[in-house]
């Protein structure tokens, strides 16, 4: 009997946690509104608004793969990459044929660049699913240094027979006289026509949470974390592990280049560079810190670890220090059984049901 | 040709010094030690600080350098890592990025982002002319030394009583403890012996490539376990030879496919042969108990 209840009970607590993350969005959303017709927001801030949505988004597409799947990968920013620069070439391509309505060009440039990311997680999941724990991590860093590489070497310009790639230089595209070169390797994409706004920002935030929230409360979701928590156990119960780990992963891709899409169209230029190593390790740090397999925490997390550093911009060269050191205290805090220990004696004493310490 | 060879088969050879110490970590502590790549850079920067600033001769800015960076390899593992002793794989990982990038921003913060030029630490030997190509000094004292410390090690891992304790340690950590092994300070040594290598590594790489920075590290290191990965990592002549083919897979990408993409044809080449040889080429496979 009381199992039951606990059962329920536990239902509807996740259902109601999912509530909640719905509720933040649209609570900052109001928040952010009023504070903009009050006059309110400086425009450094506003200029974080999309960002910040992005690192959101980022930092819920990385918590599906660390925190639900329990792998770690660390090439995120790579999967963010394509979508960014599939986005711009989407959203430049759609300008050039006289398409020049900013939500419409934005909503395609969002879902060709989640779907581009998608499939390069699908290309980069088969050989890497394969693998586990550390060798993953790495084969993901790998990949995102790869695509870095590539788009740096990268050159795509459209005139009216269509697009043209290049990994040379921009005269071997072949351009008809008339056409535009959208990106241009190191530079990136120059001139890019801006198409993001925030609204999109925090609809998108809202369709990625449903998403998730639903992948991780269906029957695939459990199956997941089934095999998460025990991998054999899960194999043995007849669970198909790879296709089930490919889901996570490729679900994860795909937000992230939704994402970066949603991130390029808010810059007039966008460089490879800026998804390199350490946006993953950002990204990362956001969900580390936001607590691992807790949504509402990354949200969080990534809402004000975006904007704290344009508040405090004098201590911008202790910027990464400072995440270091927050890295290293917060894993062994929340992994060493000492702490951990301490950690539960001391939330049973103020705690009610203080006998429940062991359950 | 032969040009390319013998410059991929030096880099490569640093890359094997590296990959050593990542694989003498992995076998033993079953942890990716990311911050490895940093403590080459650390090693690299006393190296120069002995000899720029102390004015130091080369032997002892090198013994310098290997002693700040042994201390500091204990010094991680004892902070760092040794309360995530039986955690989860996930959790040491992302402990050790964050070491990484503490110490990369720390070197940051004391010795700036401009970039110091390294004295060549490695050319007390002449240089060998072979028809029309040069070796120089650098290459040869590198390849030499890359090949003794291999030597060395599998001498050590295999014949020493601490060596024993090791592969011990490294089999089974439970049956090594009641064997009245101590393993703590087992995984010590192994952390102090590679990173002693790592600031050996950090010269002979910085004697070749003589520009100094807080990120000097980060790709060699990676690149490196790279390299112990392909080998199949555990294992000492894997590390070897995993360097070695990856310096020149590289120099040759560089020479007659794309500098800029070079790096990319190396990740590539890592993610092939795992696709292949998921324990690497010399890597035993391990068959999981329940």
């Amino acid at each position: 009997m009381g199992k039951k209840v606990n059962f329920l009970g536990k239902t509807n607590k996740n259902s109601l946690k999912g509530l909640i993350n719905f509720g933040i969005i649209i609570v900052f959303y109001a928040f952010i509104t009023i504070l903009k017709g009050a006059g309110g927001l400086t425009n450094a801030l506003e200029g974080q608004l999309i960002p910040i949505c992005a690192y959101i988004i980022m930092a819920l597409s990385l918590n599906l793969v660390v925190g639900i799947s329990g792998e770690l990968s660390l090439g995120h920013a790579g999967f963010m990459s394509v979508g960014a620069f599939t986005g711009v070439i989407v959203a430049g391509a759609m300008k050039y044929n006289g398409v020049n309505a900013n939500a419409p060009r934005l909503i395609v440039a969002i879902v060709v660049g989640a779907i581009l990311a998608a499939i390069a997680g699908i290309l980069i999941g088969i050989p890497v699913l394969r693998l586990r724990g550390d060798y993953l991590a790495i084969v993901t860093l790998a990949f995102g240094e790869i695509i870095k590489n590539v788009l740096n070497c990268l050159y795509v310009g459209i005139d009216n027979a269509g697009l043209h790639f290049s990994v040379t230089d921009e005269a071997h595209m072949d351009m008809a006289a008339g056409g535009t070169t959208l990106v241009r390797g190191p530079m990136g994409a120059v001139g890019v026509a801006k198409a993001s706004s925030f609204i999109a920002g925090i609809i998108l935030i809202l369709i990625v949470l449903f998403v998730i929230q639903n992948l991780v409360n269906s029957r695939t979701g459990r199956a997941i974390m089934a095999i998460r928590d025990n991998r054999i156990a899960a194999e043995a119960s007849g669970i198909n592990v790879t296709k089930y780990k490919m889901i996570a992963f490729v679900t994860s891709a795909g937000i992230a280049g939704a994402a970066g899409a949603l991130y390029a169209l808010n810059y007039s230029t966008i460089v490879p560079k800026k998804f390199d190593f350490n946006t993953s390790i950002l990204v990362l740090v956001f969900v580390v810190l936001g607590g691992i397999g807790n949504m509402t925490g990354s949200i969080i997390a990534a809402a004000v670890l975006t904007v704290l550093p344009e508040l405090f911009r004098q201590f911008q060269d202790y910027r990464m220090l400072v995440y270091a050191i927050v890295l290293i205290l917060v894993m062994i805090a929340t992994n060493n059984e000492k702490i951990k220990a301490l950690w539960k004696r001391f939330s049973a004493i103020f705690s009610k049901k203080g006998g429940n310490v062991n359950e | 040709m032969l040009n390319y060879l013998i410059s991929g088969i030096s880099l490569g050879s640093v890359y094997a010094i590296i990959a050593l110490g990542y694989t003498m970590v992995y076998g033993i502590a079953k942890m990716l030690n990311f911050a490895h790549g940093d403590v080459i850079m650390v090693g690299g920067y006393a190296a120069f600080c002995a000899s720029t600033y102390l004015g130091w001769p080369i032997p002892l800015c090198i013994l310098f350098s290997m002693m700040i960076c042994t201390i500091l390899g204990i010094v991680i593992e004892k902070l760092a890592y040794k309360p995530l002793r039986n955690a989860t794989s996930l959790a040491v990982l992302i402990t050790a990025i964050g070491v990484s990038y503490f110490l990369q921003n720390i070197a940051l913060l004391i010795w700036t982002s401009n970039p110091k030029a390294f004295p060549n630490m490695a050319n007390f030997i002449p240089a060998i002319s072979l028809g029309d190509t040069t070796i120089s000094s650098t290459t040869i004292i590198t390849i030499i030394a890359s090949v003794i410390i291999m030597i060395g090690l599998t001498l050590f891992t295999g014949k020493t009583k601490m060596g024993k304790a090791m592969r011990a340690v490294s089999e089974d950590k439970g049956a090594a403890q009641l064997m009245g092994i101590n393993v703590n300070a087992t995984i010590s040594i192994t952390f102090a012996i590679g990173s002693g290598l790592a600031a050996i590594a950090g010269v002979l790489l910085c004697s070749a490539y003589p520009t100094l920075m807080p990120t000097t590290g980060s790709m060699p290191g990676i690149k490196a376990f790279t390299a112990a990965v392909l080998g199949g990592i555990g294992s000492i002549p894997g590390a070897m030879l995993g360097g070695i083919l990856l310096g020149i897979l590289e120099k040759f990408a560089q020479a007659y496919i794309s500098t800029q993409l070079s790096d990319a044809i190396v990740f590539a080449a890592l993610i092939v042969v795992l696709l292949v040889k998921p324990t690497g080429l010399l890597g035993k496979k391990i068959t999981e108990k329940v």
